[in-house]
């Protein structure tokens, strides 16, 4: 395939996920796995985990940071560039669109109707790549690191917990572990 | 410039993204700068959650429109995402570069495991508002269950593990169902 035709591909990708992505930036994720990992094999599952672990681990929207990133991945700064205009692009212009009669948007009995029907979707696609993510936490064979999962979900929901803390525990934690484990091993 | 500098830095401290970050924009766009009420921004929330795309690029939008038209819009997004895109990639440059240390490696596997607990508790408040359209817990929200949605979510759900759909046709085919349902 040219440069060029990989170019539009990674443009039109990125038009089309941020087009998509309602209910917040974790449905990047999967949509991100089906068009880079499953249909064109860019990456493997387990980088897309560490790059979603990066993106959330740093400031900004988790969406953005994560295409962007997977744009640095299969073409450099250029991609990176791509990547950023295309999927900041179609949430600028929708908003721009209906900023100024969205109080008639919002009573929209019929959007509504739709975006309900959406949100079963997205919840399900979040799921359905947390038990992926799962399984390849499992396959690490470390009792640590399958406990950091609940405890991350668990801090996060019902002590509402701040998510820097936990992932600066989280990071804590296991060093210590390795730490120790080092000295033991030494 | 005022405005770009206000969303960077709004941009630079909002990690966790979602809803985690509005009391922060609230802040700094209700309260110090006086752009909007508190009644517009509200609204803004609401039309986020039904329009793609992230809540802090959808507010800089919005702000950034009603002060300075479309250039405004574009300076604010821009400020926005600019900290979170440098950090981001740096911090992947770091691990990448440093992936024989030991530790450097400990910390990613960390960070990968806990970010799958934190993607799994975004999961759960959005589950919760698909069933009973409140995510705090109480009682009688038993009683609003959703059944509707319950079953679109499963059927959705089912399909995704067996058949590997493309999830943007699932979405639309969801959202057809939800324009038949409600």
């Amino acid at each position: 395939m040219t440069k060029l035709k990989f170019y539009s591909w990674l443009a039109g990708v990125n038009l089309f996920i941020s087009t998509f992505t309602f209910g917040g930036g974790y449905v990047v994720v999967p949509m991100i796995r089906k068009y880079y990992v499953e249909k064109r094999a860019l990456f493997t599952n387990d980088e897309l985990m560490e790059m979603a672990a990066v993106a959330q681990s740093s400031p900004g929207a988790i969406a953005i940071n994560l295409s962007v990133l997977a744009g640095k991945k299969v073409a450099g700064m250029l991609g990176v560039l791509i990547s950023v205009i295309c999927s900041i692009l179609p949430p600028l212009v929708i908003l721009g669109l209906i900023s100024n009669w969205y109080a008639a948007f919002a009573a929209n009995q019929t959007i509504m109707a739709v975006l309900k029907g959406m949100q079963a979707c997205v919840t399900a696609l979040i799921i359905d790549i947390v038990i992926d993510m799962y399984q390849l936490i499992r396959q690490e064979h470390s009792k640590l690191l399958n406990a950091l999962v609940p405890f991350a979900f668990i801090t996060n929901v019902f002590f509402n917990l701040n998510v820097i803390y936990i992932l600066e525990l989280s990071v804590g934690l296991c060093l210590i572990h390795t730490y120790y484990q080092q000295t033991k091993e030494a | 410039m005022h405005l770009f500098w206000t969303f960077l830095k709004i941009g630079l401290f909002s990690i966790g993204g979602g809803y985690a970050i509005i009391p922060l924009i609230q802040e700094q766009v209700v309260h110090q700068q006086a752009w909007l009420s508190e009644k517009v921004f509200t609204d803004i929330i609401t039309i986020s959650q039904m329009t793609p795309g992230p809540l802090a690029v959808n507010t800089s939008t919005f702000v950034g429109m009603q002060i300075n038209g479309v250039v405004g819009a574009i300076v604010a997004t821009i400020g926005c995402i600019l900290g979170g895109c440098v950090i981001s990639i740096s911090l992947y440059q770091f691990f990448q570069k440093h992936q024989e240390s030991r530790y450097v490696a400990t910390a990613l596997k960390s960070l990968k495991a806990a970010s799958v607990g934190l993607i799994m508790s975004a999961g759960f408040t959005i589950l919760m508002l698909t069933f009973f359209e409140s995510s705090d817990f109480s009682y009688k929200l038993l009683s609003q269950f959703d059944w509707q949605a319950a079953i679109l979510f499963a059927a959705a759900l089912i399909l995704l593990r067996k058949i590997k759909p493309n999830p943007i046709l699932l979405m639309c085919l969801a959202g057809l169902v939800g324009f038949f349902l409600y």
